[in-house]
């Protein structure tokens, strides 16, 4: 389905961002991408796309190669990818279902779209898609008027009315709460199962990634250094791909799943003062 | 840096710590000293150039241009509705014109719009060389060449507002959220397209702020385009000057003061309106 062959990227400044990156993905798969900041993550998913130029390598989304596209050609295959970003990049001033529409942008002509023309049916799509993600009753509504999980559902909404066949996905849950985090974790889950679509997901959050992907990408400094079932992902494996840190999930605050009430090391407590 | 152990130990107890370095503390006085040098030099220069004689009788040259000018001309305004109605007609349609060719300037200007380096050249150029001459100077121009009347004044007002808003838009769209563009352009969406879901509802509160805020100069700057015979009220106000008819120029000054009050009400709500 989706091909990633040598991939590497070098950006203007001498940062190597990426170094041959190799990556299978079958139809249908999820897969989630971790990594510590700075790994590259973002940079894999936008060479995707192209929204950043590869310096070496090839991706093939099915039998396109889209790294040989000319400009007319990549946007007729970015109708197949559809993107859903980390601070949702909706247009806030605009409608949700403006902003949902906006997927259709690739299928449609400059006037058609600046005067809001739409065909029937993909209104029609557009107010499935939203019931579907549990929007119905906010359609008019200013995307800006919109909860931090409402407008990632718009995001989605709108990824989806793209019909794509892929979906790349940039830390969806980085500024969401971990219940909402979850939500919106099940939801691309499901819609992928629905719709069988393969997933990128670029995910901070391990126990997330472990939770709802089939398969988990680990990558450091630009390099794959992981590739494997969730349940393949040990303490061992986090500290090749993050570095040395504990892993035991006792002393791991970040562990939302337990609401822990941590009592503060009274000696630690005392350390801080003095250093004020 | 600007932390010191006195003892040249590491204890923290003797540690100090001052903003600015002492070589920073010396350039600083320097600069003090050599502005306010300066200040008193020139303040020296321009006095010794004044011709004290007339300043001093100030007072009362005052006193008597406003004994002239009080009571104002009440029965002149039947006059000047027809100049003042022709000095907001050459504001509001030069701001237009100002406005259409500025739109397009400020996206071809803008970083993250331009389709070229050069071309984004040619338009900064265009809005500096509007931008650096004054309305008076371009209606003086214009009505050597279109002779006297409201075209040249409404020309006049629309190359000098191309500047205006052509940079403050150019400015605002090279600020929006970048986040947005990528997301419409992933879609497939062409530039055009982009343009128009992406850049222009970020900027299209800044876009009506800086348009009626010039419209509101305009007002303003018009008023005075009749001096060099661009048409509206500064062609009355010229001619009252120079008749010493100061009842005639009280009159224009407070129809003038009454417009500016109108158009800055009128800003303020279209303001609120769009944001």
């Amino acid at each position: 389905m989706l091909s990633i062959q040598s991939l590497s990227k070098r950006y203007n400044t001498g940062d190597r961002a990426l170094t041959n990156v190799n990556i299978q993905i079958p139809k249908g798969q999820v897969v989630a991408l971790i990594g510590p900041s700075g790994a590259g993550k973002s940079t894999l998913i936008r060479c995707v796309n192209r929204l950043v130029e590869p310096t070496e390598g090839q991706v093939f989304l099915g039998d396109t190669q889209l790294t040989q596209l000319n400009n007319r050609q990549l946007r007729a295959a970015r109708r197949r990818m559809g993107m859903i970003f980390q601070d949702y990049a909706l247009i806030d001033r605009l409608s949700v279902m403006e902003n949902v529409l906006s997927g259709y942008l690739g299928y449609t002509g400059f006037w058609r779209s600046f005067l809001r023309r739409y065909p029937q049916d993909v209104i029609a799509e557009a107010f499935r898609l939203l019931e579907r993600v549990g929007l119905e009753s906010f359609i008019d509504k200013r995307a800006d008027a919109l909860s931090g999980g409402q407008r990632q559902r718009v995001g989605i909404a709108r990824a989806l009315l793209q019909n794509p066949q892929i979906l790349l996905v940039d830390e969806p849950t980085a500024s969401l709460d971990p219940k909402t985090s979850r939500q919106i974790m099940r939801l691309i889950r499901e819609l992928c199962a629905e719709r069988e679509l393969s997933a990128i997901i670029n995910i901070h959050d391990v126990h997330l990634a472990q939770q709802f992907a089939d398969r988990i990408i680990g990558l450091k400094a630009g390099e794959v250094v992981f590739d494997g079932e969730p349940e393949a992902l040990d303490t061992d494996m986090l500290t090749l791909i993050y570095g040395e840190e504990d892993w035991n999930p006792q002393t791991d605050t970040e562990d939302d799943d337990s609401v822990q009430t941590q009592t503060p090391d009274p000696i630690r407590m005392g350390a801080k003062v003095a250093m004020v | 840096m600007p932390v010191r152990y006195l003892d040249n130990s590491t204890s923290l107890a003797n540690a100090q710590w001052s903003a600015k370095t002492r070589k920073q503390q010396w350039l600083s006085w320097l600069t003090w000293l050599l502005g306010v040098s300066l200040f008193i030099l020139c303040w020296k220069m321009i006095s010794d150039n004044t011709l004290w004689v007339f300043v001093e009788d100030a007072p009362k040259q005052g006193a008597d241009l406003i004994s002239r000018m009080v009571p104002p001309q009440w029965d002149y305004t039947p006059k000047l509705w027809q100049p003042l109605w022709d000095t907001i007609n050459i504001a509001t349609f030069g701001t237009l014109l100002g406005i259409v060719m500025a739109f397009p300037c400020a996206f071809l200007a803008a970083r993250n719009t331009t389709p070229h380096p050069l071309i984004r050249s040619a338009a900064l150029m265009i809005i500096v060389s509007s931008r650096s001459i004054n309305s008076l100077i371009w209606a003086m121009l214009l009505v050597t060449i279109l002779g006297p009347g409201l075209l040249a004044g409404i020309l006049a007002i629309a190359l000098r507002s191309i500047g205006f808003v052509g940079k403050l838009l150019y400015e605002a769209i090279e600020e929006i959220h970048p986040t947005p563009v990528e997301a419409i352009t992933a879609t497939g969406a062409s530039r055009l397209q982009v343009m128009a879901y992406a850049v222009l509802p970020q900027v299209m509160p800044a876009f009506a702020g800086i348009s009626i805020y010039r419209w509101d100069i305009n007002i303003r700057e018009s008023t005075v385009l009749g001096l060099v015979g661009a048409g509206g009220i500064g062609l009355q106000l010229n001619a009252a000057i120079n008749t010493l008819a100061w009842d005639k120029v009280s009159m224009i000054f407070i129809l003038i003061f009454a417009t500016v009050l109108v158009s800055e009400w009128i800003s303020a709500k279209v303001r609120k309106a769009f944001l």
